[in-house]
């Protein structure tokens, strides 16, 4: 039972700073915020293996493509950290991959865009993988011990993600006027929708306060965003990327860059399953687990089999 | 829903270096010990982040319980006598560097 003293005692420790462990006691909301909060994370983590493993056949070149295969596996093991993350909480595996393949579970709208060209690649390492970085380093102190565990060994591996982009992304943009052009098209494309992985604006929040409260996350929506668009607005300068934004100005008075009107229609017709590649991306993940299914079932039946021979041996 | 064909869950431990202490990485499901230890490595130690490792089916770890942590870790609270703080010695006795 949540009773008041309970819940009293437990938000002092978070007010503390303290982590909350698996076995802690933890209000049943608390633990239902975080399963669904981690499996979301895990589902993009899954998902984003889809946009660029389109890539590494017609990679540019061998290095590009040792590249590539190495960031992809790279993601599959953070969906796999963040798995076992909800598993901690009690939520079983199957349940909560299956709620996503056949359920309604979310997963971030960044990856229902295509990626129509190499640049892409370029451009999703420099800002998706740069936003996860603002958003995974703030999780990093979140207040359940595993979930923060998951994500600074999350970060340690991001920074070569977003690093390898972004020295594409310059040697693209130095390149030749088709180049060029490719790489500033795809910046076009990518620029908006990377604003928007922060979630809605802090008025538009709903879960946002209650997660704050309880030190899952220790910023908003906004704050995060604002420190992503000041980082870029720099890092594009330098490599003579412009950003499609002709509202940026800098306030000197605040410090930040101030943006335009993020389209916020576009995020929620992606939310609720109209971007681009939903129907696709959901495709592809429902196909591979169906058609993995046979080889789960072999390795179980070859495991059983194993223990009997030992069995017998003995 | 599909029929259960979901793998046992296992613990990874690594040892980070030589001479470390194991550390706990994380968890993975497998079907037997020898695929946990390549699923750990695979997910766990992809960057030489371990030499070593252990895995454990996780329902075989028993864990004391964080409600008992009091009265549990109490027996040593009041033992100062097994810090060497606890004892005097000459003056003249210089630290050791």
């Amino acid at each position: 039972m949540d009773t008041k003293e309970k819940l009293d005692a437990f938000q002092d420790r978070i007010d503390r700073g303290e982590k909350i462990e698996p076995k802690d006691w933890m209000p049943e909301r608390y633990r239902q915020q975080l399963i669904r909060m981690i499996s979301q994370h895990a589902h993009s983590e899954i998902v984003g293996m889809l946009p660029e493993g389109n890539w590494i056949p017609r990679a540019p070149s061998l290095k590009r493509k040792m590249v590539l295969l190495a960031k992809v596996q790279d993601e599959a093991g953070h969906g796999l950290y963040l798995y076992s993350a909800t598993e901690t909480l009690g939520a079983r595996r199957q349940d909560v991959v299956e709620d996503y393949i056949y359920g309604n579970a979310k997963y971030s709208s960044i990856f229902n865009y295509p990626t129509l060209t190499y640049a892409d690649i370029c451009v999703i390492g420099w800002l998706v993988d740069g936003a996860a970085i603002v958003n995974q380093t703030m999780l990093a102190k979140s207040s359940y011990g595993p979930y923060a565990r998951a994500n600074l060994r999350i970060c340690r591996e991001e920074s070569f993600h977003k690093k390898q982009g972004y020295e594409m992304l310059a040697k693209m943009a130095s390149g030749t006027d088709e180049q060029k052009k490719m790489a500033q098209d795809a910046v076009n494309r990518w620029w908006w929708p990377t604003l928007m992985m922060f979630g809605p604006p802090d008025s538009d929040s709903p879960n946002s306060a209650e997660l704050i409260k309880w030190g899952v996350k220790t910023k908003t929506n906004d704050e995060l965003r604002q420190s992503y668009v000041d980082r870029m607005v720099m890092e594009a300068e330098v490599i003579d990327i412009k950003l499609p934004d002709p509202d940026l100005k800098y306030n000197k008075k605040t410090g930040h860059w101030e943006f335009g009107e993020i389209p916020w229609d576009e995020f929620w017709a992606v939310v609720k399953g109209n971007g681009p590649m939903n129907r696709e991306r959901i495709k592809a993940r429902k196909n591979a687990y169906e058609d993995g299914e046979w080889v789960r079932e072999a390795a179980i039946a070859y495991a059983r089999k194993q223990k009997l021979k030992e069995g017998k041996a003995s | 829903m599909n029929q259960n064909t979901e793998w046992p869950l296992w613990e990874v431990f690594y040892q980070p270096g030589n001479g470390k202490p194991f550390e706990h990485a994380g968890s993975v499901h497998a079907p037997d010990a020898e695929m946990a230890l390549q699923n750990g490595r695979d997910t766990y130690a992809r960057r030489n982040e371990g030499i070593s490792m252990w895995v454990v089916p996780t329902d075989q770890i028993t864990a004391s319980a964080p409600e008992d942590a009091g009265p549990f870790f109490d027996p040593a609270n009041d033992k100062a006598y097994r810090h060497p703080q606890f004892y005097s010695v000459p003056r003249a006795v210089k630290k050791r560097n």
